[in-house]
């Protein structure tokens, strides 16, 4: 079964729920899917031993054929297309990979070559993987679905998603039979908790909330998941320990046999939870 | 004006709660929150709507079912897998590139442009302030934090600041906020994580030729990894501007909607105040240099 681990606010504590699971749960699958700035292997301390770089593919003009008719700028709706006079300019960072221009070419003059924009990179069996976007990069979708192609289906798989709820968010949890939400109780946190609720909603993905850095002072996320019927699975409390750990790459279950019942309780709550 | 956001790479580091304490601060400035995905500063702005527009920052294909023979060359055409067996579009998969529109025989589909978000101009006590929110799910984020800073400049009066609020990542949503800007300053924490982000999302502006600087955030939290940080920084040419403790009040204070300055700590006012003249000072020797 696969779960997609997500919050909207970013630093609530994906990575650490995420890869707490990996450390308990035998013989799973994680996967980064937060491929802009992923930190999954701060803590799980992989061996990366396959790197694949992902490739798309982007427009070269053929000069000896290019009649500047214009038709491909027309036809690029994401401008990365400009013909001026006697010159066609291409954006290959802002291309979408559509192969919209070389259908639109009336002289074959549109060729499609390929263009790194990341690398995916794995441990030996397969049972972590992330992916990295190159600095300078806008466009990480391609690198998410490179990475789903490489899902074990047979295996407990938990997907470490991006911050926000673009595209990217939908790219990650689609196809996922369980979603693990992690909220944070202050202000914007019960505000970006809201958000991820209706994506994944919206998509039909059962789902519950991991609250993180709980505490007595600030009770919110409890009211809103009351009112909504949204049950909490766990509840982390702020502590100073975990959050030196975090700071130096070391997880919670690392520190204490108490986190790792809990989060043993966690996956046990999750398996239910997909096959209500 | 002069154009100053703040990023992170990593989320949840401070950028919000700096912004919004600089807000207090800065005099004669606006405010923008690129954060279009998951926006927090008009939380502790609270505004009063002035302008509220939707957004229509995407493309979608429709098929027009009376026309569609179900020959089956938009979905061989279509890369994104947007098109199902019924011939119907998948919304969520769509990227409205128009390669389906190219290859239709019958002329049956149509890009039609979506709504993505709704932007937002306020009025709040510490200046103008522009925002918006992404539809959830939707496409084009990096176009509608376009959309946000294209209001800062139809709003603008002659404030000398702008402040932008931006988001994790350093993908197009960043790329889309920092371009053009004076200068860029990473929020950053000291977490194993935090360093690693970091020195990401310093790539990006030194990539786009945007001037950093670094703030490390909650710095004594750990103090090992502050001090690699600032090695780090130091070695490679990115003045740390500023570094603020972290206190367990700030964390309360936010429960009621205060910024550190608001609930009157005044270590970490005094620290922010110090990192807003190190950065206008960093800002007027950029300009002359």
């Amino acid at each position: 079964m696969k779960v997609g681990i997500l919050s909207g606010k970013g630093g609530t504590g994906k990575t650490t729920v995420s890869a707490s699971l990996a450390a308990v749960v035998p013989s799973c699958q994680y996967i980064d899917c937060d491929v802009e700035e992923p930190n999954g292997a701060i803590f799980l301390k992989p061996e990366l031993k396959e790197k694949s770089p992902v490739k798309v593919l982007v427009p070269e003009i053929d000069m000896t054929k290019c009649n500047f008719c214009g038709l491909c700028a027309k036809a690029c709706q994401f401008n990365a297309i400009a013909v001026v006079k006697d010159k066609v300019l291409v954006f290959p960072e802002i291309c979408h990979h559509c192969g919209a221009c070389k259908i639109a070419c009336p002289n074959d003059a549109i060729l499609e070559v390929e263009r790194t924009i990341g690398v995916v990179e794995a441990n030996e069996d397969g049972t972590f993987l992330q992916g990295k976007l190159d600095v300078g990069e806008p466009i990480s979708i391609p690198i998410i679905n490179e990475l789903k192609k490489h899902i074990k289906e047979d295996r407990f798989v938990i997907l470490d998603c991006p911050p926000g709820a673009s595209c990217a968010v939908v790219n990650s949890i689609e196809g996922c039979d369980y979603c693990v939400l992690i909220a944070e109780p202050t202000p914007f946190g019960l505000h970006d908790i809201k958000i991820a609720v209706q994506l994944v909603k919206n998509m039909g993905i059962p789902f519950g909330v991991v609250l993180n850095k709980a505490s007595n002072d600030n009770r919110s996320i409890h009211h809103f998941c009351q009112s909504e019927g949204i049950e909490i699975l766990i509840e982390i409390p702020f502590s100073k320990e975990i959050a030196e750990g975090y700071s130096k790459g070391i997880l919670p279950v690392e520190i204490n046999d108490l986190w790792n019942e809990k989060f043993k309780k966690l996956y046990e709550k999750i398996e239910g939870g997909a096959h209500k | 004006m002069k154009q100053i956001v703040f990023i992170s790479g990593k989320g949840g580091t401070g950028k919000s709660t700096l912004v919004s304490s600089l807000s207090l601060l800065v005099q004669n400035k606006m405010l923008a929150d690129c954060d279009v995905e998951a926006p927090n500063l008009h939380i502790l702005l609270q505004g009063e709507i002035l302008k509220k527009r939707d957004f229509f920052g995407a493309k979608e294909a429709v098929i027009d079912s009376s026309a569609c023979i179900k020959c089956g060359l938009c979905r061989k055409t279509c890369r994104f897998d947007a098109i199902s067996e019924e011939f119907e579009i998948k919304p969520m998969k769509c990227e409205g590139c128009g390669a389906c529109t190219l290859v239709c025989p019958q002329n049956a589909i149509k890009l039609e442009e979506v709504k993505t978000g709704e932007t937002y101009v306020s009025n709040t006590s510490r200046g103008t302030f522009s925002h918006a929110l992404l539809d959830i799910g939707a496409e084009g984020s990096g176009r509608l934090v376009t959309e946000v800073r294209k209001n800062v400049n139809a709003y603008k009066k002659d404030e000398e600041w702008l402040l932008i609020d931006g988001s994790p990542g350093i993908g197009c949503v960043v790329i889309a906020s920092i371009t053009g800007t004076d200068a860029v300053v990473v929020v950053s924490e000291p977490t194993k994580s935090g360093q690693s982000d970091l020195e990401r999302v310093l790539g990006v502006a030194k990539h786009f030729g945007v001037p950093a600087f670094v703030c490390i955030n909650k710095y004594n939290l750990n103090l090992k990894v502050t001090s690699e940080i600032e090695e780090y920084c130091e070695n490679n040419g990115y003045p740390v501007i500023g570094k603020i403790p972290f206190e367990p009040s700030i964390v309360k204070a936010l429960q009621e909607f205060k910024t550190p300055i608001e609930a009157g700590n005044k270590v970490i006012t005094n620290e922010i105040k110090n990192l807003w003249a190190r950065l206008v000072d960093e800002v007027e020797n950029l300009k002359k240099a």
